[in-house]
């Protein structure tokens, strides 16, 4: 009978191969649709991560409680051996130091004298370190629209927003007017080795990006940091781990009353983040479960009519004495198949899609032209556990039970009425 | 030998919110080996009758005895296994299972009954034989014409050998050739094995060959003649 059932279910495709592509499409939506907005909501927060908040910052108290202002007097020191102690306290986060500051670009002409000024924002952060990934994660040379990456001491990379409006070319020098660590005025003079966009205006307006250990000559600041970001090792945010650390990281220093204390955040405890982390999740749910429902309904209605055009199968084999109930049986056992069958298939396929774009990505950066926010120019699908399960409920559990609806109609109706029906 | 008793049998349907009485006061007995047609116009009542004969539909007053049976009182289980185990059925359109075989569509009451591949095979052979199909066992449905079809569902409805075979309107979608040799055919079964045919028709092709002729009309057996004895 199992062979006789299994043959009909093979030969038949309008009970086999189309099914199972119906359930196989409709899941792979799922698939890829939940990684889509799993890796949309982190793109914003790793570029945030990237450029600003780190998955984990480590400051010391009073900086902290003055972030905004950028209070470099108030930075980490002894950076070396905070960066090692963090290094063995958490094997799985890379940590980078970064210093931010704010000056005056100064630009001269031929004869020394100024061309044009303006204030920048910059950033020193590890370029000439070897094993440095801060090159990678900044995305610098994708970014770099003249000239080259830094790689000599001495160096700086301008926005190509702000070159332009400095009329500077690379090679050519500007100085950075600024205050050091200790209040006093710094000037220093940098080559400009290329020119960068970013892509974003927040981040393309009036920027500097110099390697970290000549901030610290500039700034005054010898084996200090305003900021350790740290960034696990999976690349990915995980909110829960990283609060977690960051709660354990604080305990050790709960008792210290000192103000240059270390203190650890984490990218949702730093500003409007958290809110954003938490807007995230939630609209990752909502989205994700309407879209589920979605495709629930549809392949519900799929089993159902599955099993509706099959009342005329059914009748025969009624007629010819075969029980309601194993009629019944047999058509929800077909359903699961088709259901595992169609999920496997539509999950490894969305699987699949969205592994390609994850690692490739979409180009939007055309549609983000003048953006104010900070926000990715690459969409990126995040593949998460999730993704390897989700696909079952309407792949499997919609697809049965609209069979088992449809299945109803064996038990209510009168035989003779399925007879009718075959009939016709 | 009667193996069918019918007993002021009616039969009632709902109809928006009254009822429609398909069969009135049905007095009727059945011997075995009979060759017999309940004949009449549409709404006459014959396939509900032969639905309720068949156990696929139950009488709202009165008895019907198939086989020992009584149809009104059986469980869908019950129902199940008297059709099962004693009863045949012919369509008006084939109903075969189109995906299958003619030896796939013929064996699958003998699968019901698990019997061995060894006696299923055996039993498809000599049903095939009956209706002359031998050669087409790796046919399907689609590949073949009407007559064919038509043979394929007898041979099904015989395979096991059932005490009664019940066969609606056989003949209305073949042309007067496949309808006379089907006709003749199962003439052949039954003589040969004993078996009672119950048609229900209103084809003169059918009523030809009938040995018994049961008219009904608006419900009520108006006429119930013996043409042939068996």
């Amino acid at each position: 009978m199992l062979k006789f059932l299994i043959k009909g279910l093979i030969r038949d495709k309008s009970r086999s191969r189309l099914p199972i592509i119906v359930v196989s499409v409709g899941v792979m939506l799922t698939v890829f649709m939940h990684a889509y907005i799993t890796g949309f909501m982190g793109d914003t927060i790793e570029m945030n991560a990237k450029f600003t908040n780190g998955h984990l910052k480590v400051m010391t108290r009073a900086y902290a409680d003055e972030m905004d202002q950028i209070p470099n007097d108030l930075a980490l020191v002894n950076v070396s051996e905070l960066t090692e102690t963090l290094s063995q306290q958490f094997p799985n986060v890379q940590w980078a130091s970064r210093i931010k500051f704010g000056g005056l670009i100064d630009a001269p002409d031929v004869n020394g004298e100024t061309k044009s000024q303006g204030p920048a924002m910059g950033m020193g952060v590890d370029l000439l370190s070897d094993g440095s990934d801060e090159i990678n994660r900044l995305n610098l040379r994708n970014s770099v629209v003249r000239g080259r990456l830094i790689v000599n001491r001495g160096e700086a990379l301008l926005s190509e927003d702000f070159s332009q409006k400095l009329k500077v070319n690379p090679g050519d020098t500007v100085t950075l007017i600024g205050s050091t660590m200790n209040g006093s005025m710094s000037m220093y003079n940098f080559t400009v080795a290329g020119t960068i966009s970013f892509g974003t205006e927040v981040l393309d307006r009036g920027s500097i990006i110099v390697d970290i250990e000549d901030a610290r000559i500039a700034l005054d600041m010898p084996d200090a940091a305003g900021e350790m970001i740290g960034f696990f090792n999976e690349g990915f945010y995980n909110d829960e781990k990283a609060v977690k650390i960051a709660n354990q990281f604080n305990e050790s220093n709960a008792l210290t009353t000192d103000e240059f204390t270390p203190v650890m955040k984490s990218l949702s405890q730093q500003g409007s983040m958290g809110q954003y982390v938490e807007l995230s999740k939630i609209w990752s749910v909502l989205i994700s479960s309407v879209f589920i429902f979605a495709m629930s309904l549809v392949l519900w209605n799929a089993g159902l009519l599955g099993g509706l055009r099959r009342y005329g199968e059914v009748g025969i084999r009624l007629a010819m004495g075969e029980e309601k109930g194993h009629v019944y049986r047999t058509m929800i056992y077909e359903s699961i198949f088709i259901g595992i069958a169609g999920t496997v298939l539509g999950t490894t396929v969305g699987l699949a899609f969205a592994w390609y774009v994850q690692v490739h990505g979409i180009n939007i950066s055309g549609m983000m032209e003048g953006a104010s926010m900070m926000l990715p120019t690459h969409i990126r699908t995040r593949i998460t556990v999730p993704d390897f399960y989700l696909g079952f409920i309407p792949g499997v559990l919609s697809t049965v039970i609209g069979t088992m609806l449809a299945g109803i109609g064996i038990f209510k109706r009168q035989t003779a009425r399925l007879f009718k029906e075959l009939e016709a | 030998m009667e193996i069918i008793q019918i007993q002021n049998l009616t039969k009632r349907f709902p109809m928006g919110k009254g009822e429609f009485t398909a069969l009135k006061g049905i007095n009727l007995s059945f011997g075995k080996g009979e060759f017999a047609g309940l004949i009449g116009p549409s709404g006459s009542g014959k396939t509900t009758l032969l639905n309720i004969i068949g156990s696929l539909d139950v009488p709202s007053d009165g008895e019907a005895l198939v086989l020992g049976n009584s149809i009104g009182k059986l469980s869908a289980k019950q129902a199940a296994k008297l059709r099962k185990e004693n009863l045949g059925f012919i369509f008006q359109s084939y109903n075969l299972l189109q995906v299958h075989t003619v030896f796939e569509n013929v064996e699958f009451p003998l699968l019901l009954l698990n019997y061995s591949t060894s006696e299923r095979k055996k039993m498809v052979a000599d049903a095939l034989e009956w209706v002359g199909l031998t050669d087409k066992t790796k046919s399907k449905p689609p590949q073949l014409s009407g007559g064919e079809c038509q043979r394929v569902a007898i041979a099904r409805a015989m395979v096991k050998r059932p005490s009664l075979v019940l066969a609606d309107e056989p003949t209305a979608n073949l042309d007067a050739a496949n309808s006379h040799n089907i006709l003749q055919t199962m003439e052949k079964l039954n003589r040969e094995l004993q078996t009672t045919f119950i048609f229900a028709t209103h084809d003169e092709k059918v009523i030809s060959y009938l040995h018994r002729k049961i008219f009904l009309l608006d419900g009520r057996v108006d006429k119930d003649e013996v043409v042939k004895s068996n």
